[in-house]
């Protein structure tokens, strides 16, 4: 074990890159001796790329040739981030199809998310390598706890072109509680309110004799300083709008000087009670306006109060109260606001650690945790990291239902085993869906990857048995594989990930999925009602079919038929108690008619008939996972 | 066995180690070499047996937590990241099964659901089933609702929904809320009575399996058991969701 591993912070605003030095933990620094690498890119006029504090001023001059908060786009596709887009001077690739990687235009040339992250990436490895004076080529790189598989996997390419092999994705938090576990030998129940440039997460974890075991994790992947600054952005473009008749909306670099102002001001209001926005304008006028901290805190309040709805989330799924945390950790440069600090105070009872530099913190965990993987260090062999998967794993049912097979919250790796068949005789193929979000419905869930198994043995429907084994990772990404286990034959599955083939942002997909979880309850309940109703309906169809038809009198016949009718009436309607009692009403109807059946079935068996021709029916034969029994 | 390709004999011997250790209670081994530390190949084992346990109900959860934690310091990936590919396959597959046994075994009821899975109770297509069966054979669908709660949930429907109709008004009826929260607190004291039942449920099964290591447990006994703790986890899920529907409202309205 010789080669150094570094950790990454990659982040929204500003990346590190550190390493564990004897046993304790480092900033590499960059050219300039700064530690903080802002995350810009920018293309000079000889097409040179330029990363870092160098790149800023391009922001102000040339803003169609700098990238910002590249973070935000990470594994999304265009329908994610089109609210995103009219807050940032960004232009996307206008010939992208639904469903490819989104590319975003930096002067002449496009790129990928994950290439102008690897862009800062690269960056940090030529500074580290400047440091040791030798290549560096592992890395541990650190994501936001509520990423999603595709995020995560367009961390991973981003490092993977920067020439970085990753050994580990970590959650931000919990490198966060690595940094500040690593001197205090404690026992106990953690918070970490991490609350970034771009991203907010919450992570509650035990630690227990060098073990750092997560045990519940929430957060928003759209919330943080960069919403704060949009807001006052906002504020002082309408008043140059109106106190100086100028629309300086569309203009990148005054858009871009009125940010670094309002960035600034956003600052000193940290420690001051007032400050000072002071814009230059084209016109040559000036923009000025006095704020005061209490009008900051006033305005941003809204923003801040997101973050408790994941907090309160997060201890639910932990089984406790605020008051069974012990410590209380703040991660990320917006929590330097005095305000949030309070909040963090206030519901938790307890005064948050603010020790380490929130900057630096979570770069810092990332280098112990290299430090764990490399398995050379004294200070860290007792450590290890049982983290979570901050989102559910399901499969897309029958009638758009999502069958939960991964709950979130579970230590990964995890990983669930689940059953297929086919549908129709001789079939060959099976679609499988799998989605990420805690959503009902399939169509509200983040589309992860629509799986096919190929090469199931040609057999009759219902009789192959395909297993297909979902695994998530330590570094929380899906693997899957597939077996059809009559014929013990590996099926082939060619995986396609799908970028947003749902646009519904995974945080909303929380935030809603609690604001309209009586709304998927029913929507759930017509989809389960009307599978029922085609049950009985295709069940009826047979017996008509069957001997046992002709033995029932005219009058039983004709109150099957209206009965049915009555069904086929209610059933693409929306209001499940009516099919409910419909098909109850049906099922009466026909409860002589189903017992000749069975009847008639016994008899055919015997004389050596098969149960097929007389079967009472299996229900709707498109593929499906069989349900599991809720016990929650 | 001739074969001495470098595969074939690690297989061997794990395979040696693994039945050695299952007869002895030990899953240690089975896992990861007692003197070098390697991760062994994952092999199929219910999660009982991967720690090393007896198909007992009642656990010490604070014995199982150690053995989680003792073994997460071998198996987990992060230990591994410098081992051979597959070898950091192995560590990922036996990390996994580790994780997946755990988060079964330290809940109560995943792991009672699990358990009868082993027996061969088919939970997941228990309602599926009933209705397909009620149909089958044209009779109704077997009522999961507890017969002595049929009143009370029916009167619960009621005022749940006119709860909701009055929301919709803008109305506040505090006598609404004030039954809401008796039958949420009512509901709660069955849910606490069911899991004691499940406790003395559990106490039969072990009580049982006790027996039947000696030969005397007879399968009618058996059984009997598992369809008692299955009746258990049907109605101890039935008055959970009610617990929930209650909360669900009385949240809704703000109370």
């Amino acid at each position: 074990m010789s080669e150094r591993i570094v950790g990454i912070d990659l982040g929204t605003t500003n990346s590190l890159i550190a390493f564990m030095e004897g046993g304790t933990p480092v900033v590499i620094p960059g050219e300039d001796g700064v530690n903080l690498v802002p995350s810009v890119v920018a293309l000079d006029a000889a097409n040179q790329t330029i990363v870092g504090n160098a790149a800023r001023k391009f922001l102000i001059e040339t803003s169609d040739r700098a990238i910002y908060s590249v973070k935000r786009l990470m594994g999304r596709g265009v329908e994610d981030v089109h609210d995103e887009l009219k807050f940032f001077p960004f232009r996307l690739a206008s010939d992208l199809d639904p469903g490819e990687v989104i590319r975003i235009h930096l002067g002449e040339k496009t790129f990928t998310p994950p290439e102008i992250s690897a862009y800062i990436l690269r960056q940090l490895k030529r500074n580290a390598e400047r440091y040791f004076a030798a290549p560096v080529t592992k890395a541990v790189i650190t994501v936001p706890a509520y990423f999603n598989d595709a995020q995560r996997q367009a961390t991973k390419d981003a490092g993977r072109i920067a020439g970085l092999e990753v050994l580990r994705l970590v959650n931000e938090p919990t490198a966060a509680a690595l940094a500040y576990g690593l001197d205090k030998k404690k026992n106990g129940i953690v918070a970490v309110y991490d609350f970034g440039g771009g991203t907010f997460d919450i992570s509650i974890l035990k630690l227990h004799d060098g073990i750092f075991e997560v045990i519940a994790t929430n957060g928003d992947t759209h919330l943080g300083g960069d919403d704060i600054d949009n807001l006052l952005i906002t504020i002082a473009l309408d008043e140059i709008a109106n106190e100086h008749r100028l629309d300086v909306r569309r203009n990148g670099e005054v858009v871009q000087a009125v940010r670094k102002a309002v960035i600034d001001a956003k600052i000193l209001l940290s420690s001051e009670p007032s400050t000072k926005l002071e814009i230059e304008l084209p016109s040559g006028q000036r923009y000025q306006r006095e704020i005061t901290r209490e009008q900051f805190e006033t305005l941003i309040e809204p923003v801040l109060q997101r973050t408790m709805a994941p907090c309160k989330q997060a201890l639910k799924d932990a089984g406790l109260e605020a008051d069974q945390i012990e410590e209380v950790v703040l991660v990320g440069g917006s929590t330097r606001i005095p305000r949030v600090r309070q909040l963090v105070e206030k519901l938790f009872h307890r005064v948050p650690h603010t020790e380490l530099n929130p900057d630096e913190v979570v770069a810092l965990g990332a280098a112990v945790q290299a430090s764990i993987l490399g398995g050379s260090s004294e200070a860290t062999n007792n450590m290890l990291l049982l983290d979570i998967t901050p989102l559910s794993l399901g499969i897309e049912a029958l009638g758009g239902v999502v069958a939960k097979i991964i709950h979130r919250n579970s230590t990964i790796p995890a990983s669930a085993t689940e059953h297929f068949t086919t549908g129709i005789d001789g079939q060959t193929n099976v679609a499988i869906h799998v989605l990420q979000g805690e959503r009902e419905l399939a169509k509200d869930c983040r589309s992860l990857a629509r799986f096919d198994l190929r090469g199931i043995p040609p057999m009759p429907a219902g009789l192959p048995r395909i297993e297909v084994r979902l695994l998530i990772d330590a570094n929380g990404i899906l693997q899957v594989s597939a077996r059809e286990q009559r014929s013990g034959k590996e099926a082939q599955i060619s995986v396609q990930p799908s970028y947003g083939l749902t646009d519904d942002q995974v945080e909303t997909m929380i935030l809603e999925s609690f604001d309209y979880a009586e709304q998927d309850l029913e929507q759930r309940q017509v989809i389960e009602a009307r599978n029922e109703a085609d049950t009985i309906l295709v069940a009826l169809a047979k017996g008509r079919k069957s001997p046992a038809w002709s033995a029932l009198t005219e009058s039983e016949k004709r109150e099957i038929a209206e009965q049915e009718q009555a069904l086929l009436e209610v059933k693409d309607g929306t209001d499940y108690k009516k099919i409910r009692s419909a098909i109850d009403t049906l099922n009466q109807g026909t409860t002589r008619l189903a017992e000749l059946m069975m009847d008639t079935a016994v008899t055919s068996a015997l004389k050596g008939q098969s149960m097929e021709t007389v079967n009472v029916g299996q229900g709707p034969t498109a593929p499906h996972p069989i349900g599991k029994a809720e016990f929650e | 066995m001739t074969d001495t390709s470098p595969t074939a004999a690690l297989s061997i011997v794990s395979d040696k180690s693994t039945n050695a250790c299952w007869s002895c209670g030990s899953m240690r081994a089975a896992h990861f070499c007692q003197s070098c530390g390697t991760v062994q190949p994952a092999t199929p084992v219910d999660y009982f047996q991967f720690f090393g346990l007896d198909r007992n109900l009642q656990l010490d959860l604070a014995a199982l937590e150690r053995d989680f934690y003792a073994l997460s310091r071998k198996l987990h990936p992060d230990l591994h990241a410098g081992d051979a590919d597959e070898q950091q396959q192995w560590s990922l597959e036996k990390s996994s099964q580790l994780n997946d046994a755990y988060r079964t075994l330290k809940d109560p009821i995943a792991r009672t659901e699990y358990l009868l899975r082993l027996q061969g109770v088919d939970l997941d297509e228990q309602s599926t089933n009933a209705t397909e069966a009620a149909r089958a054979s044209g009779t109704a669908k077997k009522q999961v609702v507890p017969p002595d709660m049929l009143e009370e949930v029916f009167e619960l429907n009621m005022q749940i929904e006119e709860l909701r109709m009055n929301q919709k008004m803008g109305a506040s009826d505090p006598d609404l809320i004030c039954q809401l929260e008796e039958h949420k607190a009512s509901f709660r004291q069955r849910l606490a009575s069911v899991d004691k039942e499940l406790q003395a449920g559990w106490l039969q099964w072990d009580g049982l399996l006790t027996h039947s290591q000696s030969g005397t447990a007879s399968d009618e006994e058996r059984k009997k058991v598992i369809d008692r703790l299955v009746d258990i986890l049907n109605r101890r899920s039935y008055i959970r969701n009610l617990v929930r529907d209650v909360n669900d409202a009385l949240e809704a309205v703000g109370a």
